[in-house]
């Protein structure tokens, strides 16, 4: 069973996951920032079931982040502010999707694109409240009401990203299994028919709309708490991008993948600013196009085929 | 067995110069099958797509059980219970026919209820014997896109019937249906569609089904019906026979 296998390979990845921040403990940062990630772009692989491709949706990583920005000097709990800015980061996916479902392909994507640049220049523009490119520190808060040292903190907030990643992907499982979910590809292939049997195809987009928001808000909530500093770069077009092509990487067959691509992302970002300043990029580059030309199923896939099993 | 269930009237629709309504006036009976009939072009998919909300007539009346249902989008009216399958069948061709009929099934009953899993069994079961009633239990699990034409005709209208409308409107329910298969296609739906007890439109280009299966028969030409009438009575005009049918008759001669 797939789902067996899936559960295994899940257990692995945590396992994998804490037992490198037990041993390098400078990996917490980057390995919480990678589970952050990984959760937004579950959202992303939501929508590209249904074949649409959001360049926008750090839009709602920096709506949450900075949510928990504003809101740290009067509720400085990790407790509130992690609900509290993925709620926000949801609401706003409900406005914004009600609008953008309406739309498909290059107009969808590109929308994305222009709302989240739109959010973009604002927190950029708006300096007496955002203090601009500068950004704002967030004090470190308390874990549940327990007031933890920096090093007991990180961790805290690591095991935290932990157990909402494996929360999301079993959601996210069970949404794709449901109606709605497989309503997704339904949309992608034959979205007229979803009308005559009388379902709102839109309503059915809107769904996963919200539900991706939600996701890059908890993404963006925790970036917040664990960075303890929100820019506008959080929302930045090339942001967006990045969860795309996390997305790619990691392969939209399971939700698994966009963990397995996430933390692989991070990894290789942090060893190739260390060792090779200048490139990152092409080492990017490089890799998108090995992985469209030669590993459809990204990461994934590849773990699929080398474990003998099929999607 | 009895009133009318669908009254279109006056309807007109015209792309450019191209009247493909031009005064659609028709009754629908309860519990008939009424097959629609007629040469390339004459209008009769307009006639579908009008009567299910995906094209909005520029004039006339529609209505459903006495319902005006002009305007509605093609979701409210399927909600009202006019299903329809397609001439170019439109089916989910990622999913398997099995997962195209759970899709339908769910679709009636709770899309966004619950977040049950779409091959629960109560769907599953209903979509496998809709299936068997369809006869395509053999490809449940083969991909819709991997389909001969003829299933994926069939499986496009399993899923309009996995809707349990009242009326169900066929466009060209066995082209693409091999010749030797079609009499026992056909039979097979007409029995799923009688113990269902819906009334059914079909579009058809073969006057055998059409002389067999068809209460009430509609000659579609230039956006206007020409002739209504039983089928004995329509398939033997002389005039029908040689502009739909395409044959000329012995005995009898039209006016030039
Ligand atoms: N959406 C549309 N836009 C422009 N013209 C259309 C459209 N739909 C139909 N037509 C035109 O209207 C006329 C009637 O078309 P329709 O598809 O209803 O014919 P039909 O009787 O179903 O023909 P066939 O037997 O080939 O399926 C044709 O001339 C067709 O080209
Ligand atoms: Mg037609």
């Amino acid at each position: 069973m797939i789902a067996k296998h899936e559960a295994v390979l899940a257990a692995l990845l945590v396992a994998a996951v804490l037992a490198a921040a037990a041993v390098s403990p400078w990996l917490i940062f980057i390995l919480t920032i990678a589970t952050a990630k990984g959760i937004a772009v579950l959202g992303i692989l939501l929508l590209l079931r249904a074949g649409q491709v959001s360049f926008g949706h750090a839009l709602f990583v920096a709506f949450s982040a900075y949510t928990v920005a504003f809101l740290a000097p009067v509720l400085n709990d990790v407790a509130l502010l992690l609900p509290l800015g993925a709620l926000a980061a949801m609401a706003l996916g409900l406005v914004v999707g009600a609008f953008v479902v309406r739309y498909r392909e290059i107009f969808f994507g590109m929308l994305n694109l222009a709302l989240s640049m739109v959010f973009y220049s604002l927190l950029e523009k708006l300096y007496t409240i955002t203090h601009g490119t500068d950004g704002i520190r967030v004090s470190l808060p308390r874990f549940f009401g327990m007031a933890l040292e920096r090093h007991a903190y990180e961790w805290a907030v690591l095991v935290t990203a932990l157990v909402l990643a494996v929360a999301c992907a079993v959601f996210a499982r069970i949404y794709l299994a449901s109606p709605m979910g497989q309503g997704l590809s339904a949309i992608k292939t034959r979205e007229a028919r979803l009308e005559f049997m009388g379902v709102s195809a839109r309503l059915v987009l809107l769904s996963a709309y919200v539900i991706s928001a939600l996701m890059a808000g908890m993404a963006g909530a925790i970036i917040a708490m664990t960075s303890r500093h929100v820019t506008p770069h959080l929302g930045y077009w090339t942001a967006s991008g990045e969860l795309v092509f996390i997305a790619i990487l990691g392969g939209a067959g399971g939700v698994i993948g966009p963990f397995l691509g996430a933390i692989a992302f991070e990894l290789v970002r942090v060893y190739a600013a260390a060792s090779f300043a200048d490139a990152w990029q092409l080492i990017l580059g490089t890799t998108l196009l090995l992985v469209i030309m030669f590993a459809r199923g990204g990461l994934w896939g590849l773990v699929l085929k080398l474990t003998g099993r099929r999607a | 067995m009895s009133g009318v269930l669908l009254s279109a009237k006056g309807l007109r629709l015209a792309f450019g110069g191209v009247k493909a309504a031009d005064g659609i006036d028709l009754d629908v009976m309860e519990g008939e099958f009424l097959a629609i009939i007629g040469p390339n072009g004459a209008g009769k998919t307009t006639f579908i797509n009008m009567s299910t909300g995906y094209l909005k007539p520029q004039g006339g009346e529609i209505s459903f059980a006495g319902e005006r249902i002009l305007g509605l989008s093609p979701r409210a009216i399927v909600r009202k219970g006019v299903g329809r399958s397609f001439q170019l069948p439109q089916l989910f061709t990622e999913h398997t026919v099995l997962e195209n009929a759970a899709l339908a099934v769910a679709s009636r009953e709770g899309f966004f209820s619950a977040l049950t899993p779409l091959l629960r069994p109560r769907w599953r079961e209903e979509a496998m014997e809709l299936l068997e009633r369809f006869g395509l239990t053999g490809i449940a699990h083969t991909r819709a896109d991997a389909l001969n034409e003829g299933a994926r005709k069939l499986a496009d209208i399993a899923m309009a019937v996995a809707l349990k409308p009242r009326l169900l409107l066929m466009d060209e329910p066995t082209s693409g249906v091999a010749a030797s298969e079609k009499m026992a296609i056909v039979e097979r739906l007409a029995t799923v569609l009688r113990d269902a007890r819906v009334t059914a439109v079909f579009v058809e280009h073969d006057m055998e089904v059409v002389g067999r299966f068809a209460d009430r028969v509609a000659v579609w030409s230039q956006g206007r019906i020409a002739a209504l009438g039983t089928p004995d009575h329509i398939l033997n005009d002389p005039d029908v026979r040689r502009e739909v049918i395409g044959i000329e008759t012995g005995g009898s001669h039209a006016a030039a």
